[in-house]
């Protein structure tokens, strides 16, 4: 008698979901190894791939994508429930909620990149509260925060493009999971 | 490909939205650290608080010899100090509320204060 495996429930969402998820926790790490002049200041390449998750499969595939990120994430890095781990997890939850509630505007009008600006700074929002009210309680973070949103910015920016990009090549078009994110 | 695929026209309000709010924080935050006072302490004490506003010169008596604090164009530095290794003097100008320079071998330290929002503790 064989044991039912979870496997075999998984539908062709949650492969999708667990390829997304996997592309943006080698992405997040590929990126930790280089150093950062400030710390804090990351490109936050992984936020491309919650947008495309976004685009392509919806809302709440794009919160399962993120959630693993950042829990599944910072097991790899050894983070997790560490200040750290709570820092990525406000900054990524500010991020969604931003996605969520600008998922509204009209898709004529604004794309991947207006997206993008707004949950990077979204997300440089979340994690300066923690950060103020946790675990720096100090009023001089106020001087970094021009530095944090200029980052906010340029990344953002940057993010949205490459987002864009892939979002408009035709290879990317709606494809089964490891496909796509081979395509990319 | 061509910008316009790439940005869609709400992109661009977006991104001069985003630009200008961060601008206006980098103005805004930064400007106001500029102090209005400075105190100056020696063997922990408060032995003066003046103003930024004067230029002028003072010599602060310590367990080595005579610290000179100059004033001059809105900031403040230790312009000469008789402990070894010179840290306090070559911190330079100080400008910002908050910024402070410490003598330690001639126990004397200058901060800049300002009226609004001044740091007494810090805590982790």
């Amino acid at each position: 008698m064989s044991t039912p495996s979870i496997i075999d429930h998984a539908t062709a969402e949650d492969h999708r979901i667990a390829w997304m998820a996997a592309l943006a926790i080698a992405l997040s790490m590929a990126e930790a190894v280089f150093p950062s002049p400030i710390p804090g200041v990351k490109p936050g390449l992984a936020n491309i791939v919650v947008l495309l998750v976004l685009y392509q499969d919806g809302l709440r595939a794009a919160i399962w994508v993120s959630a693993l990120r950042v829990i599944a994430g910072s097991l790899f890095f050894g983070s997790f429930l560490t200040p750290t781990f709570f820092l990525s997890l406000s900054g990524a939850a500010c991020s969604l909620l931003m996605l969520m509630l600008t998922s509204r505007l009209p898709r004529r009008l604004f794309g991947p990149v207006t997206h993008s600006l707004l949950s990077s700074v979204a997300h440089i929002a979340g994690q300066l509260v923690i950060v103020y009210l946790w675990l720096i309680p100090h009023k001089g973070i106020v001087y970094l925060i021009p530095i944090l949103g200029i980052a906010a910015v340029v990344f953002g920016l940057v993010n949205g493009i490459i987002a864009a990009r892939i979002l408009n090549s035709p290879e990317t078009a709606p494809l089964p999971g490891p496909a796509s994110s081979a395509a990319l | 490909m061509t910008a316009s695929k790439l940005f869609k026209p709400g992109d661009f309000l977006t991104l001069g939205i985003v630009a200008i709010a961060v601008a206006w924080l980098c103005v805004n935050l930064w400007r106001h650290g500029a102090g209005s006072t400075l105190v100056i302490r020696s063997k922990g004490e408060v032995v003066s608080e003046l103003s930024l506003a004067r230029n002028r010169t003072l010599s602060i008596d310590g367990p080595l010899g005579a610290t000179i604090v100059e004033v001059h164009n809105q900031r403040a530095r230790i312009a000469s100090d008789p402990s070894p290794k010179q840290y306090c003097v070559r911190q330079g100008w100080l400008q910002k509320a908050g910024e402070i320079a410490l003598c330690l071998p001639n126990q004397v330290s200058i901060e800049i204060a300002s009226s609004e929002n001044r740091v007494d503790s810090l805590n982790y």
